[in-house]
């Protein structure tokens, strides 16, 4: 749905985006993970043809850009960093000059539909300006999906929303995903890109990693079984580190905590090993590493 | 056409609720309606002057004929009040056009509004009419008011004829909705280039130093208003308006406008 080759972004002699190779699929969501400053923003501008590569070629929606940017404006959503209503109006009006402009067949169906999925109805007549900023920022979300695009853009949709906003936001984007939407994005709750994303790119100008959140976190970190033990011996842990499945154990405390290849075909062979040796295993689990350390890793070397 | 009528409707509920802009759609119109009224009133039948004796020539130039001196200082004296029509057509534009873009770029609005298929076009067509439409009603309805009131004021038939002589009908019905465009353009690019619709709106309203300098020139005797001077300066418009125009869509790039605001 989204294919970009090489695209870059010069301001004067300030490189944005650094030759950005990317392929994101029909009902992804994709998370575009990078810090401030990182050219998220400028990415996507540029794929809804809002301002041109310097070089590289992308297609949106199937549209090539640069060619068909008038197709791609229509075929995508965009919400931006800031929510840019249109105050003095109403929540209805604001959708309303929306939909006239994406042409949308049936406004005043489609204007009360999002507003109520996204709890704004009752409030539709009052003027933006009276919103606070999570109400203004579902009614941005609303703006965006208004005419139905086959690929949306959210640039930071939960940026200073408190918790129980955030939730809302979260939920509609994951109605959207469950719908087939194919979704770019940029965020840096990281947390958040862990539970939305299909894939994630960890981006600072050019593209630093790309998978599924749980494949960078074992391609970076290897997967780790903690076994919570009644008592550790000391020599336990070299003793389970020679085993010839095992990459490495350490022992803290209580815990001994384990890398392996493959926890599914390793675990009953040491929980039967550490049995064998007189040890009480009181419970077994895997030690997730967060996607912050993955992606604070890459920026950090980058 | 939807999209422009989009924006027009757009542009009016947002800009309407600015203040500046209502006083000058409505009061100031209905000021410059009462002034050359006020002037017509208050030398109603003065007959201080009988003959032409002391009188500058430039002031009995346009004298027309049937006129008493009397009725000349009057036609005179009013004439000159009636340049403030001219300023109408050029002071509402700058008010709505200067705070469209700018304002947008303000409250980070118009990202959104450039992400949508509405080609630049369509969206300066939305903006110009929405500037020129209220400046252009707004003129011609005060001249209106101004000819009614002068109907009621003014007793002889020939004094009418010479204050609403062809060459104000042509000034306000021709010149004046030129006088919008150029001023709304020029508003529309200054607009694009800075950030702050207050900055706009000062840097704007420079367009109107050319009719100033018309309005004094009028008053100092250097320059004298007639139907072909009017004429002239309605062919003259035309070409700086499709100039300015030209200049406003060129000013305007969405990259820049969305790339080099703070």
């Amino acid at each position: 749905m989204i294919h970009t080759e090489n695209l870059t972004r010069k301001f004067r002699d300030l490189v944005a985006v650094d030759s950005l190779t990317l392929d994101v699929a029909e009902g992804e969501v994709f998370g575009f993970l990078g810090p401030n400053g990182a050219g998220k923003t400028t990415t996507v501008r540029m794929l809804t043809a809002l301002i041109a590569p310097t070089s590289g070629t992308a297609t949106v929606a199937g549209y090539r850009l640069g060619a068909e940017d008038g197709r791609i404006r229509r075929a995508v959503g965009i919400l931006t960093e800031v929510p840019g209503l249109y105050d003095n109006l109403s929540a209805e009006e604001n959708l309303r000059i929306y939909a006239s402009l994406y042409e949308v067949p049936d406004p005043a169906t489609q204007v009360q539909k999002y507003l109520r999925l996204l709890g704004l109805w009752e409030r539709r007549s009052d003027p933006a300006a009276t919103f606070s900023k999570g109400m203004k920022q579902k009614l941005a979300i609303a703006r965006a999906v208004l005419h139905e695009p086959r690929v949306l853009f959210l640039d930071e949709p939960t940026a200073s929303l408190d918790p129980e906003a955030a939730q809302v936001v979260h939920q509609f984007i994951s109605g959207l995903r469950r719908a087939g939407r194919t979704i770019l994005l940029c965020t840096h709750n990281l947390d958040e890109a862990d539970r939305l994303c299909d894939r994630v790119a960890v981006f600072k100008t050019r593209l630093l990693a790309m998978d599924t959140p749980a494949r960078l976190r074992t391609e970076f970190f290897g997967r780790r079984v903690v076994f919570h033990l009644r008592e550790a011996p000391t020599s336990l842990a070299l003793e389970v580190s020679k085993l010839p499945f095992v990459r490495d154990a350490q022992a803290i405390e209580n815990k001994l905590v384990v890398a392996l290849d493959n926890p599914e075909e390793a675990n009953p062979q040491l929980v039967r090993f550490l049995v064998a040796r007189g040890v009480d295993v009181l419970f077994v689990g895997e030690l997730r590493r967060s996607l912050q350390e993955v992606y604070l890793q890459l920026v950090k070397a980058a | 056409m939807n999209k422009i009528r989009t924006i027009i409707a757009k542009e009016w509920a947002e800009v309407f609720q600015n203040r500046m802009v209502v006083f000058s759609v409505i009061f100031m119109p209905l000021m410059f309606a009462g002034l050359p009224l006020l002037m017509l009133y208050t030398m109603r039948g003065s007959t201080g002057m009988a003959d032409s004796a002391g009188i500058p020539s430039s002031l009995l130039r346009g004298c027309a004929e049937g006129l008493t001196v009397a009725e000349c200082m009057q036609v005179y004296f009013v004439t000159q009040f009636m340049m403030l029509f001219m300023l109408t057509p050029l002071i509402v534009p700058v008010n709505i056009a200067a705070y469209s873009i700018a304002g947008e770029k303000t409250t980070r609005s118009l990202e959104p509004l450039l992400a949508t298929p509405i080609t630049t076009a369509e969206l300066l067509a939305g903006k110009n009419l929405a500037a020129v439409i209220p400046a252009v009603l707004a003129t011609w309805l005060s001249f209106a008011l101004f000819g009614l009131g002068a109907r009621l004021l003014v007793g002889n038939a020939k004094v009418l004829t010479a204050l609403l002589d062809p060459m104000w009908w042509l000034a306000i019905l021709v010149v004046g909705p030129l006088l919008s465009v150029l001023s709304t353009n020029f508003a529309l690019m200054v607009s694009s280039r800075v950030n702050d619709p207050r900055v706009a709106e000062q840097l704007s309203a420079l367009i109107m130093l050319p009719l100033l300098v018309l309005f004094f020139g009028q008053i100092a005797g250097f320059i004298y208003l007639n139907t072909r001077l009017m004429l002239v300066l309605a062919v003259a418009m035309v070409a700086v308006d499709a100039l300015m125009v030209l200049l406003a869509t060129q000013v305007f790039q969405r990259e820049a406008i969305l790339t080099r605001w703070k």
